[in-house]
């Protein structure tokens, strides 16, 4: 009897907290849909269902073009770290030579200093190779990771050494063995690192509203950022609500697709955007 | 003759030298390097000594962020390890059903950038047309001027960034839990313990490496807290949601005092381990 009260109290409680967690964004997803005027109602279901949030986004900004952005830099940004970081993990798990150890210890020094120290000297640099407002900016610091690259390393440890040499006196090339014989071995590691990448990058926001002050390169969370502060949005909320829900969607749709994934990638690890 | 790993480590490891060198490498250096000097990226560098140290430590508003930023992190770590340990200890119950749903439900807010949590928050805070108060007024509570009192507006940023994390936690704190073996409770369970000294003398040593990670990680996340602020107040009413991060943004890029920015990052970087350090030194336990 006591058993059952309290895993009663315990869904009661799961489930309101759990629905304090879900209704936000429902209520933010319905707000787009509803008349100015209803917005600040509670009730998740529109009287009438209007997209006039939305087309007033696509009026005011270039919405799309900073969706292209994105996906540009993201896509970019983590084909480059999969393929470099992996070559370097191998090179670090698989390859004896001197100065490994040496190479890994600074890769986990690097990984302690907090980025308040590197940011302002990065932008000098971004200034100096002439590539603020431009692409380069926003890709080339995140062109590879060493978290992957500790990832992967780990990971990669984990492949018998000998299914490598025994392709190695078959003559096959250093790169064909990482891309042919490692790879097809490590799909969860490079799930992962694509993963924690991919949010990364399309998340962040910091970097982006430094180096980008143009609006066609503007990347979608620098532009919604922007739209949402500055004056352009006139105070409608419906509009900026609308943004912010389509900032939302691609992470959103790939969560529902990889959820797993996602968890346990960042369970794993500890990281968060 | 160089041998073949020797060869193939090199070259296979030199994208990350390259990448180190410009990076880090050059970035570590010009830091320390500009922390003596005044310059607005425009005219050429002026070695200023320890200037910028000076100023440092008589500039108000550095002490009033890094206090904002002190306030915010008091509030959101205790209350995100209270909230994680309660939800992943009811989640960790055997005869619980459904229990990936709630998991994905908690997470859900993880995975959203920070740009639309805060968005979202900032309509539900609104004093007049919140969501929140007109809430808080139907159970007949008064209005919260959550983001225009200078008292309220800081922990109620640092609600929502524990709103926005909490998930990553339980999910940490669960996984750790799952691996608590269950003849622990039992055998304890046999000697007479009840379930709060249980709780006490079994949970939280067993999972004290995870809940480690979490205060580490939750302090290294609210240092750099920036883009909630940023979208949010401004930093303000009256720099009372000045974040240190957003203070170096605003010394840096709307200043370009970069020489004073540099300094503020350096001495952020050597509060960030002076605290990460006490906190293991003051929480890390060899059971």
């Amino acid at each position: 009897m006591k058993r059952k009260i309290l895993i009663t109290l315990s869904y009661l409680l799961l489930f309101s907290l759990a629905l304090s967690f879900i209704y936000p964004f429902l209520w933010m997803v319905s707000a787009t849909f509803k008349p100015e005027i209803e917005i600040q109602s509670p009730n998740l279901i529109p009287s009438a269902f209007s997209v006039d949030s939305y087309r007033a986004v696509f009026n005011k900004i270039p919405i799309g073009r900073a969706f292209i952005n994105s996906v540009f830099v993201s896509v970019c940004v983590t084909f480059s770290v999969l393929v470099l970081s992996s070559i370097v993990g191998y090179a670090l798990s698989h390859l004896k030579f001197r100065g490994r150890e040496l190479i890994f210890s600074i890769m986990l020094f690097t990984m302690m200093i907090p980025f308040q120290v590197t940011l302002i000297p990065m932008y000098v640099l971004m200034v100096k190779f002439g590539w603020v407002n431009t692409y380069m900016a926003l890709i080339f610091p995140a062109l590879i990771s060493v978290f992957g690259i500790y990832l992967f390393k780990q990971y990669f440890q984990s492949i018998p050494h000998d299914l490598i040499e025994a392709a190695r006196l078959d003559g096959y090339h250093e790169l064909f063995i990482i891309f042919r014989i490692v790879w097809p071995n490590s799909v969860p590691a490079i799930v992962t690192v694509g993963i924690l990448t991919f949010m990364n990058i399309w998340n962040d926001v910091l970097w982006p509203i430094i180096v980008i002050r143009t609006r066609n390169l503007m990347t979608m969370p620098q532009m919604v950022t922007l739209f949402a502060t500055g004056g352009q949005a006139e105070a409608q909320i419906g509009t900026i609500l609308a943004s912010a829900t389509m900032l939302a969607l691609p992470v959103v749709i790939m969560y529902l697709f990889f959820q797993r994934h996602f968890i346990e990638s960042m369970a794993t690890t500890g990281l968060k955007e | 003759m160089i041998s073949h790993d020797e060869k193939y480590g090199w070259i296979l490891a030199s994208p990350y030298i390259v990448f180190f060198l410009i990076i880090s490498a050059f970035p570590i250096l010009f830091s320390a390097v500009l922390i003596f000097m005044r310059w607005n990226m425009l005219s050429p560098m002026t070695f200023i000594g320890m200037q910028n140290f000076i100023t440092l430590f008589q500039d108000p508003l550095f002490w009033k962020s890094l206090i904002n930023t002190g306030l915010f992190l008091g509030i959101h770590i205790p209350l995100q390890i209270g909230l994680a340990l309660l939800i992943s200890a009811l989640l960790n119950n055997p005869s619980l059903k459904g229990k990936s749903v709630f998991r994905s439900a908690f997470f859900l807010p993880v995975v959203i950038s920070g740009v639309v949590v805060t968005i979202l928050w900032k309509q539900l805070y609104s004093t007049e047309t919140g969501l929140l108060n007109s809430m808080l007024l139907s159970f007949g509570v008064q209005k919260v001027p959550w983001l225009t009192n200078t008292k309220i507006a800081m922990p109620a940023i640092a609600l929502m960034a524990t709103w926005k994390n909490l998930g990553l936690y339980v999910v940490m704190l669960l996984a750790g839990l799952q691996n608590i073996p269950r003849s622990l409770y039992e055998a304890a369970g046999i000697d007479g313990a009840g379930k709060i000294s249980q709780f006490f003398h079994i949970t939280v040593p067993m999972i004290n490496p995870i809940l480690i990670m979490v205060i580490v990680l939750s302090t290294i996340g609210g240092f750099s807290l920036f883009i909630e602020p940023y979208i949010m107040t401004g930093g303000g009413p009256l720099n009372s949601t000045l974040s240190v991060n957003l203070y170096i943004y605003q010394q840096a890029f709307s200043f370009y005092k970069m020489g004073y920015a540099a300094t503020l990052g350096i001495t952020m970087a050597a509060i960030i381990f002076a605290v990460v350090t006490l906190e293991r030194k003051l929480f890390e336990r060899n059971y």
